[in-house]
């Protein structure tokens, strides 16, 4: 077992003990980068000096007995989050030579804890996008086949830990952002519920559906991430002031009598068989350890993604409106007067998808058009709401797909965004009605590419999800399969 | 035809804070330029806005003085549009869901009473600001300043019940004296802490239609809100009889020409695109805050008036002037605190205070004269110590050079001779030396007494008690 395949549990283990410095993780980690990003691209920016210099920080903090679980731990952040002194794109032109000023709150407390940055990663522009492909700095590719997309928009998080370039990386989840690259990847994705992780310091894309959250290569490790990140934050008006448990605790590997709902409406034709049969092979493990299984309904699910799709573009055509050459990020050259500056900054800013969705926002915002598509898609948002709710009456958590199907090729939907904004129409509820859901390794298709499953808990659920997750974890071997690369 | 004026005004309060609606940030005015910032209110990726509780209790107390409903829930809601000033490229306010509605101020113009409507009241934050020209280090440019972006401001909005150029000063006017009462802000309407925005229409005189309206931006001083307003109607009644329409639109007002004209028309009006902010939750406002900023407000200019009248029995016009100021008013109130009688007071703070702040230049909030000391120099008159005259002059000396003013009278020798046997050797010599004048009186001609008045005090340097002076001279003269 090389340095850079031991999960966030095992190398803290052996720092304990001595058997290995930070600084020697971490050279491990950069030198797995070095070697292999060129073809998995899931880092925008390395910071191999910085990583370095907190690394030999963490080593006498550990030779000092001050040690956190977390404290010399190897780490990436999707390029989401501001970094203070380090490069923050989002993937877009418009803030490609954006330094940050500040932390992110999220990033702050694994710093604090003494965790290493070793880079920022890929993701889609802005997070928009479920591939990675709207980059502007080139798509990320699936470490299990190249040819792949690793899915996105987190996609660099989730190739960064299948391709072991980091020991555990954090992502954010606007419809399905951390859970359908991790089960596209083969890793861990826990999309916590809104308000449970600040949001401070993370670049808006849809502010009332954005959520932080870990990407790892086991539940554990997931949990681990969660602890450290979760809680109130006085710079976060929407995040939530409820006592943080500790996520390690539910790791029993104990589900007998819990119930588990499973939406008619997920299980539909269209479903990949592959799919569908890692779905029947989970249910038939769950029922082995003692879990009973529910038939239930969400009924409101077909309207999910064209909820999604106003509500989530109308806020991102006001988070966007910020990027405006004024004050930080790109300034066309020579404008001749404001409305040009305005117009082409933007223009030579922004991609393709990004352009497509502030668009579609800023329609459904419009005098005349507001009451039809924003305020009634919120109607339907509370709709969707209350189908979760309704079920959670009678179930403890909601077994689904992640996707529809594994991983599709580069450039394969590129061309085609309706059939890319369907490749979410399992995550995306979960968004809408604000509640958690996390993503493990539940099989492999025929191609050899993971499949996800999805479990959704209550709002604040947390430790149900991870309960549930792990046990399976602990009866199944795929989260210990690793991409070939 | 006959034409009558529809206005309604929207005010721009800044809340006097000591940080912004949405950050830690100072709001102090003057700072050097971006001094006063942070990753928040310079609209930085990633940051978030998180409300400022003094606002929200500031908010409370304007809509509790104009009789408002306080919402028990409100939304703030973005309004989108572009401009440098507006770092996000959109302004946090209220839309929908104000945290006030549904008040009302009542008005007398030339005698006649009259309530106006208050349609709303909401919190936003305001825009930073633009410097054109010689920007330092950058040359001949255009800056922007973010040190006002993100602070606080109430918007005030009427009804249309307003139908002249008077009324609607005498309305500003009106809610400007309660918002500086209250402590909300500092009114300072040069700094732009107290500002309006007019919607004027004109219609046939009995008509219950409104005409179309124009908005005149920004208007920070009541003297350009009458000559806005007037010259609006006017221009407005010009184009109807010339056969024009007035058409909807945003104009500005030139205090240069005293002119409006017009800035952008309803074309080009923006699209807010208003929708609820995501960054922040519903605020919900319990009962209990504000009843406890209901037991918290101060007595209201009009209450105080009521008071002043009824129950210290002061005239309208004392009590009008007393209460113009809050600070006024509480230095009055001291005096009464301090033992002082509510008319001699009134008339030594209307007077001889008054005219030494306007003469210096100063506020009564440094006025050099405290109310115990200004009650003390009033219970001196009383007892009989000094005349009112001597009073005067103490009192110059207490302003002048401070002091106590018995401590004045007594180190001065101004104490007021009452004795009478003093009193009447004066009188005797003074009719001894002036026997034609003595005749002249006792011959009918009653004229002459002031100038034995006038003798005696001379005499006396102004210290004989003039009520002895008078009742002496009364008995003497008549023989």
């Amino acid at each position: 077992m090389e340095i850079f395949d031991f999960t966030i549990h095992e190398l803290h283990d052996r720092l304990k003990k001595k058997e290995l410095s930070s600084v020697e993780a971490t050279r491990a980690m950069l030198a797995r980068i070095e070697a292999i990003d060129a073809t998995v691209n899931a880092f925008i920016t390395v910071t191999p000096e910085e990583a370095l210099a907190s690394a030999a920080e963490a080593d006498s903090r550990i030779a000092r007995g001050e040690m956190d679980l977390l404290t010399g731990i190897p780490i990436a952040l999707k390029d989401i989050f501001l970094t203070k002194g380090v490069r923050t794109t989002c993937a877009s032109r418009i803030l490609e030579n954006f330094v940050p000023p500040y932390d992110a709150t999220s990033w702050l407390k694994l710093k604090e804890r003494g965790a290493v940055l070793v880079g920022k990663l890929n993701q889609d522009e802005f997070a928009m996008g479920s591939s990675c492909e709207s980059s502007a700095f080139g798509p990320s590719r699936n470490p299990w086949n190249t040819e792949f997309t690793p899915g996105g928009s987190s996609g660099g998080s989730a190739a960064c830990i299948a391709a072991r370039q980091a020991i555990a990386t954090l992502g954010t989840d606007t419809g399905g952002s951390i859970r359908q690259p991790a089960a596209h990847c083969g890793c861990v994705g826990l999309k916590p519920t809104y308000g449970r992780v600040s949001r401070y310091g993370v670049i808006a894309y849809a502010s009332s559906l954005d959520q932080v959250g870990p990407v790892t290569r086991d539940v554990r490790d997931a949990a681990i991430m969660l602890g450290a990140i979760a809680g109130h934050d006085p710079m976060d008006s929407t995040s939530v002031n409820r006592p943080v448990p500790d996520y390690t605790r539910s790791l029993t590997g104990e589900v007998k009598g819990l119930k588990v709902g499973l939406p008619k409406e997920y299980f539909i034709d269209g479903l990949d068989p592959e799919v569908q049969q890692a779905m029947e092979l989970a249910i038939e493990t769950y029922r082995g350890m003692g879990a009973e299984f529910v038939e239930i309904s969400l009924p409101h699910t077909d309207y999910a993604v064209a909820c999604y799709y106003l509500i989530a573009t109308a806020e991102a055509s006001s988070n966007l409106a910020r990027y405006d050459g004024v004050r930080f990020g790109h300034r066309c050259q020579d404008p001749q007067g404001l409305l040009e500056m305005y117009r082409r900054s933007r223009a030579e800013g922004f991609g393709t998808e990004v352009k497509r969705r502030i668009m579609l926002g800023t329609y459904a915002l419009s005098s005349g058009y507001y009451d039809a598509y924003y305020l009634k898609a919120q109607k339907v948002r509370t709709l969707i709401m209350q189908d979760f709710l309704k079920a959670f009456e009678s179930v403890d958590v909601i077994l689904t797909p992640v996707t529809p199907t594994p991983a599709f090729r580069l450039g394969e939907k590129c061309n085609d965004p309706l059939q890319m904004y369907l490749s979410d129409i399992f995550t995306i509820p979960t968004n809408l009605a604000g509640t958690c859901g996390i993503s493990v390794p539940a099989g492999m298709s025929s191609d050899g590419l993971p499949i996800g499953l999805q479990l959704i808990g209550r709002p604040f659920g947390e430790e149900e999800i991870i309960r549930a997750a792990h046990a399976f974890e602990q009866a199944t071997t795929w989260h210990q399969q690793k991409a070939p690369l | 035809m006959k034409y009558q004026a529809v206005i309604g005004l929207e005010v721009h309060v800044q809340l006097a804070t000591d940080t912004k609606i949405f950050c830690g940030c100072s709001t102090k005015f003057g700072a050097p330029p971006n001094s006063q910032t942070c990753p928040v209110c310079l609209g930085m990726p990633g940051a978030l806005p998180v409300l400022n509780r003094k606002v929200v209790e500031y908010a409370i107390k304007a809509g509790l003085a104009t009789g408002c409903a306080i919402a028990p829930r409100s939304v703030f809601a973005r309004k989108n549009y572009f401009y440098p000033d507006l770092p996000k490229g959109y302004q946090i306010s209220q839309y929908e869901l104000p945290i006030c509605e549904h008040g009302q101020l009542d008005i007398e113009v030339e005698g006649v009473a009259k309530r106006i409507g208050i349609t709303r009241i909401h919190m936003e934050e305001d825009a930073g600001k633009l410097v054109h020209g010689d920007v330092p280090g950058m040359g001949d440019g255009s800056g922007v300043d973010l040190n006002r972006a993100c602070t606080p401001l109430l918007e005030i909005v009427s009804e249309p019940d307003l139908r002249s150029a008077d009324e609607a000063v005498t309305y500003l006017k009106k809610l400007h004296q309660i918002v500086v009462y209250l402590g909300i802000t500092d009114g300072n309407m040069e700094e732009g802490s107290f500002r309006c925005d007019a919607n004027v229409s004109v219609m046939p005189v009995g008509s219950d239609k409104f005409g179309t309206r124009a908005e005149i931006k920004n208007v920070n001083s009541f003297k350009f809100v009458k000559q806005a307003i007037e010259y609006e109607i006017e221009r407005q009644i010009e184009l109807i009889e010339e056969g024009g329409k007035v058409v909807q639109e945003t104009r500005l007002f030139d205090p240069g020409n005293g002119e409006t004209r017009s800035m952008r028309g309803k074309e080009e009006a923006h699209d807010y695109r208003y929708f609820p902010d995501p960054d922040l939750v519903p605020l919900v406002i319990s009962d209990d805050w504000v009843e406890d900023t209901r037991l918290g407000l101060p007595e209201l200019p009009e209450a105080k008036m009521a008071r002043y009248r009824e129950e210290l029995g002061l005239p309208l016009y004392d009590a009008e002037v007393l209460t113009a100021s809050r600070e006024l008013a509480e230095y009055f109130e001291a005096c009464l605190l301090a033992g002082a009688g509510a008319k001699s007071a009134a008339n030594w703070v209307m007077g001889e205070v008054t005219r030494g702040l306007n003469d210096g230049g100063i506020d009564i909030g440094a006025c050099p004269v405290t109310p115990g000391q200004l009650a003390a120099l009033l219970a001196l008159i009383d007892k009989g110590t000094i005349s009112n005259k001597i009073a005067k002059t103490v009192f110059d000396e207490m302003w002048q050079n401070g002091g106590e003013p018995a401590e004045i009278v007594e180190k001065k020798g101004l104490v007021q001779v009452s004795d009478t046997g003093e009193i009447e050797k004066i009188i005797d010599e003074i009719m001894a030396a002036n026997m034609g004048q003595v005749e002249e009186y006792r011959g009918g001609k009653e004229k002459v007494f002031g100038f034995f008045v006038g003798q005696v005090m001379r005499a006396s340097k102004g210290k004989a008690n003039p009520a002895v002076v008078n009742d002496l001279l009364v008995k003497k003269l008549k023989g």
